[in-house]
């Protein structure tokens, strides 16, 4: 089928403000976004910029506005879409755009670092593998299916009111940690969390949950941060 | 820009990631990458990684020492595999402190489950010996080890896109980057130099690679005199999604996933009688294919089943979730109710950047090494993964040697001092790398990477012999040569995707020749190199490493490197 792609387009070297610029591509049902943005730029317009690696959901490379919709190109089929093949390709809200469908992650990954993703233990290591109740992993599961794709941030109202709150993705990144049980660092990370920029930022307005490519119930996570603050 | 370092490792996966843990405080290392760390194919990885550890049944190191020879049809190199197989469960536990979530068994020791070509008692039966956390193995292992290196404050240098690299007095002194961000030029000098940059699967037309496995560091190398060793052994996993080549992982199998044809035979029983569809990937990849040319194929077409509808959904849910939302997103299949549409898929780069156990670059058929470079991860063939590599080796592979060349750079920086790079040497890279946007041309990339992609899946595939392999190496060479005419159309600086595509493209085909022509070089069947025309395996001429060099005047010198045997001499390999 035909289908048609408007795409935004914004170059710093050329363009004053952005634009947007049309396309057709002859693609099947079952072909991912992705594929169609490849061919634009084999076969029609190579200047056209966006990242994407794995195209199968797992890197997190290609998240972007897809009919207003936040989501993985590399996720999405044609036929997902109920347009009658008419597609509008935006980036990321929120971020910085660096160039056409690329933006800059930097203030995401500098709240993430912020959580201290990291495994603090203050016991040293047995010889063989800390030994870990199945149950227990099973809580952090969820948290574990994250690829840092950012659209959870990029989709939350609140994130986009105030710059300080560190966001959905971070706060499941600590959620992670705070649940390991392996983790012994618990009653700073939740101190951390106990203002506005952190958990009790969230007013579970679920955008995050909604757009999640990856099924996560963000949402619910950091409730459970919240719980965890208030038994303290 | 001119940056100085002790150390600098290009590409952020498992092996690059490791390595730079190593070097620890006292050292200065960059970790160049062109993708944002945690994008790493690495990540792709789903089923496990291999270990003796015997959580869930007797296992020995010894046994999955035995089962990565055989399974290397007799190539790997057997001091090295002895060095992976007794290191395994070091790894493993060392991933566990480091904060690896795996999953558990009841008393909450680490999970394991059965995997290709994995047995115990030399070959008796299959054996639980990958370690897992779910089918996402790779990918928190990956943000692991990203986060530990977050925790050590090392700098990355993310989305710089490695050129060329910097040799004086024959050692190498550094490389030659852009920033995709602003198209700036970067020298980076250093005493040690670790490429860490993967697989290059693009190179095919179907394949379960991310698009940036381009085999960037691997065509460097080459490129800058290291030999390149048993390119001719691509690994084709046998289950892809149909048509997309998605991986769908070993581990349906290993949970007791099975393989049907259009009857609904399970006919890899009649194949591997003993461990039937945990057969290594190589020969199961030739089952399926066999039985499609018998007619067998669903439907007479070129795919088979992957049965999991009768594992249930509590095992489908806690341990293959991905694979099954895969299918569920990619084919419209229901894994729980319906059998997926598979075929193989370029999964593995077998071969790589010639190198040693310590993560040095040989250079020659006696060992001897490249001062300076080193190499760990797929780019690299230390070789402990021979003519078939077996599944969930590949992290072990990256986790033990990312670490050793670690170490070994550690003793290298602090034992040597810093070589002059004349500036001639850099103003002339830097030049030949502008050059490229300036250059006009007829032709365009896109239809020569097409073209190389079909030619390599239809003549340097699964199948080969000599004909179709003479005819894919004269149509890679004519492609060398429209690639010589072709130009960048997006002449700006900011973040040019055109400019990463002409550079990564320009490595492909340099390897899909290096691929081709040693594949015609080994006139016998070998693991992943199944010649039709020379169906046996040939020890007399062929036990032996292909080392394949560029000259002077542009073509490929092929030369050989002996097999290390140890323990166990080769014999008929039957499963």
């Amino acid at each position: 089928m035909q289908c048609r792609f408007l795409i935004y387009r914004f170059d710093p070297e050329k363009d004053a403000k952005p634009h947007y610029q049309t396309y057709t591509v002859e693609a099947e049902p079952t072909d991912k976004i992705l594929d169609c943005l490849n061919r634009i730029r084999w076969e029609q317009d190579a200047t056209l910029a966006y990242r994407a690696s794995c195209a199968h959901g797992i890197c997190g490379s290609d998240a972007m506005q897809i009919n207003s919709h936040i989501c993985l190109a590399c996720q999405k089929l044609v036929r997902d879409f109920t347009t009658g093949g008419n597609f509008v390709i935006e980036p990321l809200p929120l971020f910085r755009v660096i160039k056409d469908l690329v933006v800059d992650l930097e203030p995401f990954f500098e709240k993430y670092r912020a959580v201290r993703p990291y495994l603090i233990t203050d016991e040293p290591p047995p010889d063989k593998e800390r030994l870990q109740d199945p149950e227990e992993q099973k809580t952090i599961e969820p948290a574990l299916r994250c690829i840092l794709c950012a659209s959870c941030t990029a989709a939350c109202p609140i994130n986009r009111a105030d710059p300080e709150y560190l966001g959905p993705a971070a706060l499941l990144r600590a959620f992670r940690y705070i649940y390991d049980s392996r983790d012994s660092a618990r009653p700073g990370r939740l101190a951390d969390l106990d203002n506005e920029s952190g958990a009790w930022g969230c007013k579970t307005m679920r955008w995050c949950t909604e757009v999640c490519p990856k099924g996560i119930p963000v949402t619910r996570c950091i409730t459970q941060i919240k719980q965890a603050i208030k038994q303290i | 820009m001119e940056h100085r370092y002790d150390v600098v490792i290009v590409g952020a996966g498992l092996a690059g990631l490791r390595a730079a843990i190593e070097l620890g405080e006292d050292t200065r290392v960059a970790v160049i990458t062109k993708v944002f760390a945690t994008r790493s194919h690495s990540g792709a990885a789903q089923g496990g990684i291999g270990a003796a550890i015997g959580n869930e049944e007797k296992d020995d190191w010894q046994w999955h020492m035995f089962d990565t020879v055989k399974g290397s049809d007799y190539l790997g190199d057997q001091d090295a595999i002895e060095i992976m197989a007794r290191d395994a469960p070091r790894v493993v536990y060392e991933l566990e402190h480091l904060g690896v979530p795996f999953n558990r068994t009841a008393e909450g020791k680490i999970a394991q489950r059965a995997f290709g070509g994995h047995t115990r008692d030399f070959g008796q039966a299959a054996v639980k010996r990958a370690c897992y956390a779910a089918d996402r193995t790779g990918r928190v292992i990956l943000d692991t080890l990203w986060e530990k290196s977050v925790q050590r404050g090392i700098d990355f240098f993310h989305e710089y896109h490695v050129v060329s690299l910097l040799m004086a007095d024959d050692r190498c002194t550094g490389l030659v980057a852009y920033e995709l961000a602003t198209g700036a030029i970067h020298i980076f000098y250093c005493k040690a130099l670790l490429l860490a940059t993967g697989g290059a699967g693009k190179i095919y037309k179907t394949t379960s690679n991310a698009m940036a496995s381009t085999g960037d560091g691997m065509a460097l190398a080459f490129r800058a005199g290291a030999p390149l060793q048993d390119m001719e052994f691509v690994q084709f996993h046998p289950t892809g999604i149909y048509k997309l080549g998605i991986l769908i992982s070993e581990a349906a199998r290993g949970e007791g996933g099975v393989l049907r044809n259009r009857d609904g035979d399970r006919f890899m029983e009649r194949y591997a009688p003993v461990i039937k569809d945990l057969a290594p990937r190589d020969m199961v990849s030739r089952c399926i294919l066999e039985e499609i040319r018998a007619g067998r194929g669903i439907d007479g077409k070129d795919y088979v089943h992957l049965d999991l509808t009768h594992l249930g959904k509590d095992v489908i849910g806690t341990k293959l979730s991905e694979i099954i939302d895969f299918a569920k997103t990619y084919a419209g299949v229901d894994a729980a109710e319906e059998p997926i549409p598979v075929q193989p898929t370029c999964h593995y780069m077998m071969g790589g950047i010639a190198a040693n156990a310590d993560g040095n670059v040989v250079i020659d058929g006696k060992g001897g090494i490249l001062p300076g470079l080193f190499a760990a991860g797929e780019c690299a063939c230390v070789s402990v993964h021979g003519a078939n590599r077996l599944g969930c080796n590949s992290l072990l592979d990256t986790l033990v040697f990312g670490r050793r060349a670690g170490r070994t750079v550690s003793r290298f920086i602090h034992s040597v001092g810093r070589v002059k790079v004349s500036e001639a040497l850099v103003k002339k890279k830097v030049k030949g790398f502008t050059e490229i946007l300036d250059k006009t041309g007829s032709e365009r990339l896109g239809p020569i990477l097409l073209r190389m992609q079909e030619i390599m899946m239809e003549h340097v595939s699964v199948f080969r012999q000599e004909s179709g392999l003479e005819q894919a190496l004269e149509e890679v060479r004519s492609l060398k040569e429209k690639y010589r005419l072709a130009a960048v159309t997006d002449k700006g600086r900011c973040f040019n995707r055109d400019l990463m595509d002409y550079c990564e493209l320009g490595h492909m085909l340099d390897l899909a020749e290096v691929i081709t022509q040693a594949a015609l070089w080994r006139r016998e069947s070998r693991g992943a190199h199944s010649r039709e025309d020379f169906t046996d395996r040939d020890d007399v001429q062929f036990l032996a490493h292909s080392m394949a060099t560029s000259t002077d005047d542009g073509s490929i010198r092929l030369f050989t490197r002996p097999v290390t045997i140890t323990r166990y001499q080769p014999k008929e390999r039957t499963y």
